[in-house]
């Protein structure tokens, strides 16, 4: 609102104003204790962590209030303590492409069943359809660490998987697969999966199949429909839920750790190393601000596509 | 005699959305007077501001420009919940967590009524809409037509000066809306209470009000008693609102004493009385209503002339569809008498006889 | 419309169902030996030695799990009430009204810890409450509680705006307009109409800070555990079913918390 255009009016629009600023002042009022918590335990600390990737690393842990760009520096490159040589810290970019790696690989699988199993749910009879979602929210809140504990438990040598395949006589020696990239990627994929269905299933249940009908009436057959009609019509869904599963893969810290038993690193689980025997802090401050860097911009990707999406149907 | 007011709007203006650079002018300097006792209603299509107006006087909305009083003391400034008026929501808006009494005695409640007070109300107030076997019934588990009866009952149990219903038949089928008309009529004659109603229904409107404004584009265009809006409409928008109306254009001619004399387009003269302050000469258009025009018989002094190019039965009545060399075409509406429908074969030349008397001239 | 007696349906896509059949197999598949395995007599979460409950008796009878889990329950009991309460106020001042300047910043602001990695509040957390720690000396609950409360907000708030954006404000109207002060409309017609929205929001939350891993494996303070943070020290060692048994427990309360969430949610007016 303007002021010029209030002032200019006499006293009863006055009251409609009135009416309107005392809203908004009680609005304000009643948001302000979240935003204080907020503020406190959640946004305010990453201020202060972009001011600790600014300090020197104490020799013992924590920080030496001395700037230095030195923790950014040292998120790519390497410094020999010698003889001062700089050159890209391999260990660094190779976790950091690891981790966005299995997190593309992670949104992929998760999106190859995922979708399927959205497409299902949306087309079951309306009665059974609340049981099926029910069915996909459930491990969805389940805690996490199970979930992945639960994996854990199956692919051991003596787990669930190999158990079977032996006794299958599919293969003969337990097969290896705890401590690998791909269990991560298989526990990642599972614990986040529900992340997909459940964006997809929405836009999937507004999908009028009036259009799914013109298609085939128009001679379009099973694949067509699905590439030309479906697909673009519930892409909001698809990148939603694409979103959802890659930022959290992306900084995932339990199940890498569990999963990929210290060897294989995510992002997650290096930023924690520098608060624990690394003990660089300001490193662990600079690489967790990387992170959400590349958080950000997915999510900002996402935002675009979303709005690009908005004003290309003109609602 | 003196009529007390009971709602007077003075130069209201309401403008949504005032300083954002997308203002939409819902009410635009409305001045009205509702007398006291007065079955009031206010008709036009969607948008022309009508319930606007109604939550200006309920208190849910600030005007933008003017003033409105209650009895004479300005009530501007007042919250809905310190101000004298009930109203009747479109869709009832009665509180789902809340029993048939817990409903109607809800105001009273509020009002700080001791309980028996609020027991003795409610209790004359369930008789009065005849819910009495349901007063403990959950919302959800009564029929449209109940719930209405009991949003009544809850808006009059604080007997309030003034009643506001906003379309509140509109969401009941026929039969039940004729019904709940004649019920809404006896109600305010029991209770003596001021209703403003709020319909988009011309019959609706014409049935059961004392007077009708009628609305368009934030404006009140006319106020009068039912039959006046219906034979002396003074608008075009009030005459094509309000029943099927022929609009002819017609050329003055000369002004004789009360009378004026205009020539139509056929060519012929016809003489009708005319208001003072109508212009000497110039372009006018005339209202005529389907109802009121005949086909000429051979010794009628037809004042149009046309051919026939459409017959159609509607039961009760037959419609003549005449081609008089306008865009649409002039329709005359004749009761079928015994049931029996005159039959003129299309394309027969016919005349059209209108008395005079019945000719509105509309200023546009 | 579409039956299975006709030869072509149009929903049907081949192959669709038989991958969302594995789906749903391959979600509770792995859940099935973890609570197997919690029914083992033996010492072995591999090794099926017969039914017994002895580890469910040996999880209650351990003093680390006893306490873990009344500071877990605790801990989200106190962090679900309090966010609760705010996210309710925060809803109320941010839904249902005219626009206004900040109001998309509050909205981005409530749902910010659902958008930020988990491991990256947990580490900001962690040099704030370092900093707090060293210069206070208070090495108590508080740190726990708050950090719990805050990434506990935007989940009970979702729930509560939600049911909020459905509720009619004509109801409100209708109760102003029958002489109720804007506070009693707020008792009377309000909150008991946004009541399954607040529970099921209280009951996400109650979740979300119980399940809590990452955030409170580093803002905890020495001897501060809470059940998943036990059990992820557990997990280093040696597994016994004992971890299967709590892991049973928790399973079960979350699955009855989902399910009433699922009921609350879908329940008419």
């Amino acid at each position: 609102m303007s002021t010029e255009h209030i002032s200019n009016n006499e006293s009863f629009e006055s009251l409609e104003v009135q009416a309107y600023q005392r809203e908004v002042r009680r609005n304000l009022l009643l948001s302000t204790p979240a935003l204080i918590v907020l503020f406190c335990a959640a946004s305010g600390p990453l201020l202060i962590m972009l001011v600790f990737s600014f300090l020197t690393a104490g020799d013992y842990g924590g920080i030496k209030w001395q700037f230095s760009t030195e923790a950014w520096f040292q998120v790519a490159f390497y410094r020999d303590i010698f003889d001062e040589t700089v050159s890209i810290a391999n260990a660094h970019v190779s976790i950091f492409w690891r981790s966005i790696k299995l997190s593309f690989l992670t949104t992929l699988v998760a999106f190859v069943l995922g979708f399927p199993t959205a497409y299902f749910i949306a087309t079951r009879p309306p009665e059974t359809r609340s049981l099926w979602l029910f069915l996909v929210t459930i491990p969805f809140w389940t805690n996490l660490l199970i979930r992945t504990f639960a994996i854990l438990e199956i692919i051991r040598n003596q787990g669930l998987v190999n158990t079977v395949l032996i006794t299958l006589g599919v293969i003969d020696q337990p097969l290896d697969m705890l401590y690998t990239d791909i269990a991560i990627l298989l526990g990642m994929t599972y614990v986040y999966i529900p992340l997909m269905i459940l964006p997809i299933y929405a836009s999937m249940e507004r999908l009028d199949f009036r259009l799914v009908e013109a298609a085939y009436d128009l001679y379009a057959t099973r694949w067509r429909v699905l590439a030309r009609v479906i697909l673009p019509l519930v892409k909001p869904g698809v990148v939603a839920g694409s979103i959802l599963v890659f930022i959290p893969s992306l900084g995932a810290y339990v199940t890498p750790r569990i999963l990929g038993g210290g060897k294989h690193l995510m992002i997650g689980n290096l930023i924690e190393l520098q608060f624990g025997q690394g003990r660089n802090w300001p490193l662990g401050a600079a690489l967790s601000l990387t992170l959400l860097v590349i958080v950000m911009g997915a999510l900002m990707v996402y935002v675009r596509s979303a709005q690009k999406e908005g004003s290309g149907h003109g609602h | 005699m003196s009529i007390t007011v009971a709602v007077d709007v003075r130069s209201v203006s309401k403008i949504f959305g005032a300083g954002t650079g997308q203002e939409v002018t819902a009410l635009d300097d409305v001045s009205v007077s509702i007398a006291q006792n007065e079955f009031f209603t206010l008709l036009g299509p969607s948008g022309c501001g009508k319930t606007t107006l109604l939550r200006l006087i309920a208190g849910f909305e600030h005007a933008t420009h003017g003033s409105i009083l209650l009895e004479g003391a300005e009530i501007s400034a007042l919250p809905p919940f310190q101000r004298p008026v009930n109203t009747v929501f479109q869709n009832y808006a009665l509180f789902p967590h809340m029993s048939v009494s817990q409903n109607i005695g809800f105001g009273l409640e509020m009002q700080g009524r001791t309980k028996d007070e609020v027991a003795d109300t409610v209790g004359a107030m369930l008789s009065l809409v005849k819910m009495e076997n349901l007063k403990d019934r959950q919302i959800d588990q009564i029929s449209g037509g109940q719930q209405q009866r009991v949003a009544l009952a809850r808006a009059l149990a604080p007997r309030p000066k003034v009643l506001l219903l906003d379309e509140p038949l509109s969401a009941l089928d026929l039969k039940l809306r004729k019904e709940m008309q004649v019920e809404l009529k006896r109600l305010q004659h029991e209770t003596g209470i001021t209703f403003i109603f709020v319909t988009h229904d011309q019959e609706e409107a014409l049935t059961m009000s004392d007077r009708v404004a009628v609305m368009n584009e934030g404006r009140i265009l006319q106020v009068g008693a039912p039959h006046e809006i219906y034979n002396r409409p003074n608008d075009r928008f009030v005459a094509d609102f309000i029943g099927d109306t022929n609009f002819i254009s017609a050329e003055i001619i000369e002004r004789d004493g009360n009378e004026i004399r205009m020539r139509l387009p056929s060519g012929i003269e016809i003489m009708i009385p005319a208001p003072p302050d109508l212009p000497q000469s110039g372009e006018i258009t005339l209202a005529i209503r389907p109802e009121q025009a005949r086909i000429a018989s051979d010794g009628d002094a037809a004042s149009i002339q046309g051919s026939l190019t459409d017959e159609i039965y509607i039961g009760t009545d037959t419609q003549y569809y005449i081609d008089i060399g306008t865009t649409s075409p002039f329709v005359v509406r004749v009761q079928n008498a015994n049931g029996e429908t005159q039959r003129i074969p299309t394309g027969t030349s016919v005349g059209i006889s209108v008395d005079a008397k019945t000719i509105q001239i509309l200023r546009d | 419309m579409v039956t299975n007696s006709r030869p072509f349906s149009i929903k049907r896509m081949p192959g669709f169902s038989l991958l969302a059949l594995a789906c749903f197999f391959a979600l509770y598949m792995p859940l099935a030996p973890l609570v197997f395995y919690s029914f083992n007599a033996g010492n072995n979460i591999a090794l099926w030695e017969g039914l017994s409950l002895r580890w469910y008796v040996a999880a209650w009878e351990n003093d680390l799990v006893q306490s873990a889990a009344i500071r877990s329950v605790v801990v989200a009991v106190i962090a679900s009430v309090v966010a609760t309460s705010l996210a309710t106020m925060a809803a109320l001042g941010t839904t249902r009204t005219r626009p206004y300047r900040g109001q998309t910043s509050i909205y981005a602001m409530v749902n910010q810890p659902l958008m930020v990695p988990e491991i990256v509040t947990a580490v900001a957390l962690l040099i704030l409450f370092a900093l707090i720690k060293e210069s206070t000396g208070y090495h108590g609950y508080a740190y726990l509680v708050s950090a719990h409360t805050a990434f506990c907000i935007p989940f009970a708030y979702l729930p509560i705006r939600a049911r909020l954006e459905g509720m009619d404000r004509v109801l409100e109207a209708a109760a102003a307009d029958l002489y109720a002060t804007p506070w009693r409309t707020f008792t009377k017609v309000t909150l008991p109409l946004l009541l399954p929205g607040i529970l099921a929001g209280a009951m996400l939350a109650f979740v979300i800070s119980l399940d809590d891993v990452v955030i409170t494996e580093f803002v905890k303070s020495a001897g501060q555990d809470t059940l998943p943070t036990y059990m992820l020290g557990q997990l280093r060692r040696t597994i016994t079913p004992e971890i299967n048994a709590i892991s049973t427990v928790l399973l079960g309360v979350s699955v009855v918390m989902v399910a009433i969430i699922f009921f609350l949610s879908r329940k008419k007016t």
